[in-house]
């Protein structure tokens, strides 16, 4: 029952609308909160309830606060020896291609950091306005971004056919539009995709890099999802990876920013707000007024580092806290893939909605296929089909997620973003309302 | 590898990331030759870079942050070869150069640790080892998150019912003066707040761009900011003869300049002030309010050290209390916004990043375009946002963990108290240096007077007086203060600031060391 009395078919809204896997029932990685309470109140390190590397990692991350507390300031671009932690991380994910701390960024969360870069390459106005390219669909804050910081926007489609796939063809396409009206500087990329789950092939990077270094722009390589990954035969390959196995001109002149966060993946940690972003191939002088900009913001938040630092290192096999850590993100991973399954299962039944193969990250955004009245009685409200869909989805079943309008999409298809990192319970749920909602309202407008 | 030589031999070097360093240290017009001798020599087409200085955004070339700059990096790199046994006058690098109390020795809060701890890991809230009123501030918080989860998103603007808590401690401090949970904006530190309320105030071109009114000195955050924003910084001086106190009249004779070239709209003041500790009498703060009444300007109240008082006769007083005070003609019209945050009075948790800002009279559009404006950010850090919960909900008289609260925030404070009387104290005994009493905050900023032989010397070196003076002082005795030039001073004044938060002890050692440094530095350039 709502405030006005009104009788409802569900007692709670089940909010399916942002990527945030612990509102979406997902517990925290116990050994990730041990070591934060171990650090929050040192007194716990005398405790016997909490397993020895806990103990281990929280004091030897102590010993690199000031004062011995998580309450004192840190180096502007983060803790020394979690930077080295991270460059070791992305050393190992990228088999061997070598990473410098002295590269390594640390921010409240990955947006604050692609930020302070696009505050360093943005500026002009008119024909000299710095263009950014960015795909559709892509996120809507990160649109928001860009325009606060008064970049022109060049949009590059996906192929959603091609199961949302970035063609260079398309790319280039956009560049030259964008040439007409703005100065192109910078190319966005968000692999995996958001709210695509696209993931890019290695010769699809391949030949992005190649057109940046034709073309010269810069590569902001958002890579936040890079560990949810669940597709069969699908794997992340880096930009920098990649980047650095293109040969001795493009590996070491085409300018790239790469960034991930503990917000995602199995942390979902998003609101201890850590991240960082590593540079490629930075020009050194710019690199030390990028330095000056992270000093006035003093330094990120120091238990957003810490759990960046557990991202980076997670317990190894035979760590007394491995067995658990290892059962919980297997955990993560089959949820995830029995919630994956179980979306194709129920869209295969339904009308009027259908979406590309699921690889990877966190969302699913399938395309909805309104008839001609739909579309029409829409328009007489002044409103977006998918956004009038997703209202009434809200008022009848009190399931809550996001239309395709808000992320751009192509001139008359719609969608739908669905999150899919819940309990497998709740996303039963979900998918139960999606189906009493859906069928009956393709037949309203047949 | 020496990077100072700058001779070709370094750039011999086969190119690889780590020569950076080498590269950076070469001047700029040298630089381009030996990129591409690098690209020529690793067979390589020697291309310009998309991102370079003359491609970078113009503004933030003008940015700078004296409290991390460049004395601090020297600080560092002397710690450095400290560490690997290269002998040096002294044996430890003291950092008196940032307000971090807990990287001087002051402990945290038990309570509020206790409290973060069973938020973060709630299992904790079967041991019995924690105090029963820390739990139910933990379940309570944990209540209002997203999963029951610090980790998840808040909303932009900050957990709803942490604002509301706020607005109530906001109201008992004001004497009961109403505040609205819905004007409060948790951030990720004051620092965040303060830039964003300055990115919705700073507009226009040429003789329209926005001026906004700073003090001289000032906390280096509102240059860079402004400097970054491209606002037009108006100056005005506090008058140091008179323990720093603001001038209405210094005030509005900036103002008169400034509109000749600008269009002043913000009126930014510190109080309790940092460099200067000096604390607004209410006399004052009414003066300011009814200046920017008049004169149509945002107030822009920089709160973050209001625990942080010391002098007799001295009293923190809010600004939205005072205006409220002044009656609806000024407390219906002026608005304000007021900044507070974790990392100083008692508590020294600037590393958690939390603060607030509570905005007073506000455009209803405007603040349509704020929310908007912090929601790019995603959301300020879970942990921050609880931390500021149990500073607002400290223990009650009645509850067990009453007494060992009260009795960490009076010593902390205390001991701050001791501390500032000490050091001006001490520092007034040397002659050739003047320190004005530390009425609050956690910096003293004495006055030092340089022999014209040190200016002429500091000049050919190529630096400011105060940087050369400071930077001696660094070498000779490893103490790393801040030069007052990075905060602004009256044309030929020079200052030092130096925090209180040093150890007693070690503070007396510190002030010792500073004492026969300015009687050698002045025997030396006389």
């Amino acid at each position: 029952m709502d405030r006005l009395g009104e009788r409802r078919n569900y007692n709670e809204v089940l909010d399916l609308s942002s990527g945030d896997l612990h509102r979406g029932g997902i517990k925290p990685i116990t050994f990730v909160r041990q070591v934060l309470a171990a650090c929050f109140y040192p007194a716990l390190l005398e405790d016997d309830s909490l397993p020895l590397d806990v103990k281990q990692r929280a004091e030897s991350l102590l010993r690199e606060c000031d004062g011995g507390s998580i309450g004192s300031y840190t180096e502007s671009s983060g803790i020394a020896k979690i930077k080295h932690c991270v460059s070791q991380f992305i050393t190992r994910r990228d088999g061997g291609v070598p990473s410098s701390p002295d590269n390594i960024f640390i921010k409240s969360g990955s947006q604050t950091a692609l930020m302070i870069m696009l505050k360093l390459l943005i500026s002009g106005k008119d024909l000299c306005q710095t263009g950014v390219l960015i795909p559709v669909p892509t996120y809507a804050s990160f649109t928001l971004a860009l325009e606060e910081q008064g970049a022109a926007i060049i949009p590059y489609h996906l192929c959603e056919e091609q199961g949302w796939t970035l063609q260079v063809e398309e790319l280039r396409k956009a560049l030259h539009t964008g040439r007409k009206t703005c100065n192109p500087v910078a190319l966005y990329i968000c692999n995996p995709g958001n709210p695509t789950g696209h993931i890019q092939s290695r010769k699809s990077i391949e030949e992005v890099i190649r057109f940046a270094a034709e073309e010269r722009l810069f590569i902001l390589a958002d890579e936040v999802y890079q560990s949810c990954v669940y597709g069969d035969d699908t794997e992340f390959y880096s930009y920098k990876k990649v980047l650095s196995e293109m040969g001795s001109t493009i590996c070491s002149t085409v300018e790239l920013a790469s960034f991930n966060s503990v917000s995602k993946g199995f942390m979902g940690e998003c609101g201890l707000r850590g991240g960082y972003m590593e540079l490629v191939n930075l020009d050194p002088a710019v690199k030390e007024y990028a330095s000056r900009l992270f000093s006035t913001r003093s330094c990120p938040p120091v238990v957003g580092q810490i759990a960046l630092d557990l991202m980076a290192g997670p317990p190894k096999p035979g760590d007394p806290s491995f067995p658990t850590f290892s059962e919980e993100v297997q955990a993560i991973k089959n949820t995830i893939c029995k919630n994956t399954g179980r979306i194709q299962e129920v869209f295969a039944e339904l009308p009027g909605i259908s979406c590309q193969p699921l690889k990877a990250g966190f969302f699913v955004f399938p395309c909805l296929h309104f008839s001609l009245k739909a579309i029409q009685w829409a328009k007489k409200r002044q409103m977006e089909p998918d956004m009038l869909y997703c209202l009434r989805l809200l008022e009848e079943t009190g399931l809550h997620v996001r239309p395709g309008c808000e992320y751009g999409q192509r001139k008359d298809s719609h969608h739908i973003r669905l999150f899919v990192a819940t309990q497998e319970n709740i996303m039963e749920d979900a998918l139960q309302r999606l189906k009493t909602f859906h069928t009956p309202f393709m037949k309203e407008f047949s | 590898k020496d990077s100072k030589s700058g001779l070709a031999l370094t750039s011999l070097v086969p190119y690889r990331q780590d020569s950076c360093i080498a590269l950076a240290s070469q001047p700029m017009h040298q630089r381009s030759f030996t990129q591409k001798l690098h690209s020529f020599m690793n067979g390589c087409e020697y291309r310009d870079r998309v991102l370079t200085m003359d491609t970078m955004n113009p503004n933030v070339k003008r940015v700078e942050y004296a409290v991390r700059g460049p004395i601090v990096q020297r600080a560092v790199q002397i710690e450095r070869e400290l560490k690997m046994g290269i002998k040096k006058p002294f044996t430890e690098v003291i950092k008196a150069n940032i307000g971090d109390c807990h990287a001087m020795g002051q402990k945290p809060i038990t309570f509020f640790r206790q409290v973060l701890a069973l938020c973060s890991y709630p299992d904790l809230l079967e041991d019995s080892k924690f105090p029963e009123d820390a739990k139910s501030r933990a379940r309570r918080i944990l209540q209002a998150c997203g999963g029951g989860s610090l980790g998840a998103y808040s909303t932009s603007q900050g957990i709803e019912m942490i604002r509301q808590d706020i607005a109530r401690y906001i109201e008992q401090r004001d004497g009961g003066i109403t505040c609205d949970p819905d004007n409060i904006y948790l951030s990720t530190g004051a620092s965040d707040a303060i830039v964003t309320m300055l990115k919705l105030l700073v507009s226009g071109e040429g003789m329209s761009r926005t001026g906004v009114m700073i003090s001289i000195p000032q906390y280096p955050l509102y240059s860079a900011a402004l400097a970054d924003l491209g606002a037009v910084q108006i100056s005005y001086y506090l008058d140091e003869d008179n323990c720093w106190s603001l001038d209405i009249s210094e005030l509005r004779h900036a103002l008169q300049e400034a509109k000749k070239h600008c269009s002043p709209r913000a009126l930014c003041i510190i109080n309790p002030g940092n460099p200067t500790g000096q604390v607004q009498s209410r006399q004052c703060i009414e003066d300011v309010i009814r200046f920017a009444a008049a004169e149509k300007l945002f107030l822009m109240a920089d709160e973050v050290y209001q625990d942080n008082v010391y002098a007799d006769g001295c009293k923190f007083h809010s600004f939205k209390k005072v205006l409220f005070e002044m009656g609806l003609e000024y407390s219906e019209k002026v608005e304000l916004a007021s900044f507070h945050s974790t990392s100083k009075c008692y508590m020294g948790e600037c590393g958690f990043r939390g603060g607030y800002m509570e905005v007073v009279n506000l455009d209803p559009e405007v603040k349509v375009q704020l929310t908007k404006l912090v929601s790019v950010r995603l959301c300020p850090p879970v942990p921050g946002q609880a931390l500021l919960d149990v500073v607002v909900n400290p223990p009650q008289p009645d509850e067990p963990s009453y007494d060992t609260f009260i009795k960490e925030r009076t010593d902390t404070l205390a001991t701050l108290a001791e501390k500032a009387s000490m050091t001006q104290e001490i520092l007034n005994q040397v002659p050739g240096i003047k320190c004005n009493p530390v009425q609050g905050a956690m910096y003293t900023f004495p006055r030092i007077h340089l022999p014209p032989k040190a200016i002429l010397e500091a000049k050919e070196k190529g630096q400011v007086p105060d940087m050369f003076y400071c930077m001696k002082l660094l070498e000779e005795t490893g103490i790393c203060l801040v030069p007052g030039s990075g905060f602004g001073q009256r044309d030929g004044t020079y200052h030092f600031r130096m925090t209180i938060l040093p150890p007693k002890e070690k503070l007396k050692i510190v002030l010792a060391k500073i004492k026969e440094f300015h009687q050698h530095f002045m025997e030396q350039y006389s």
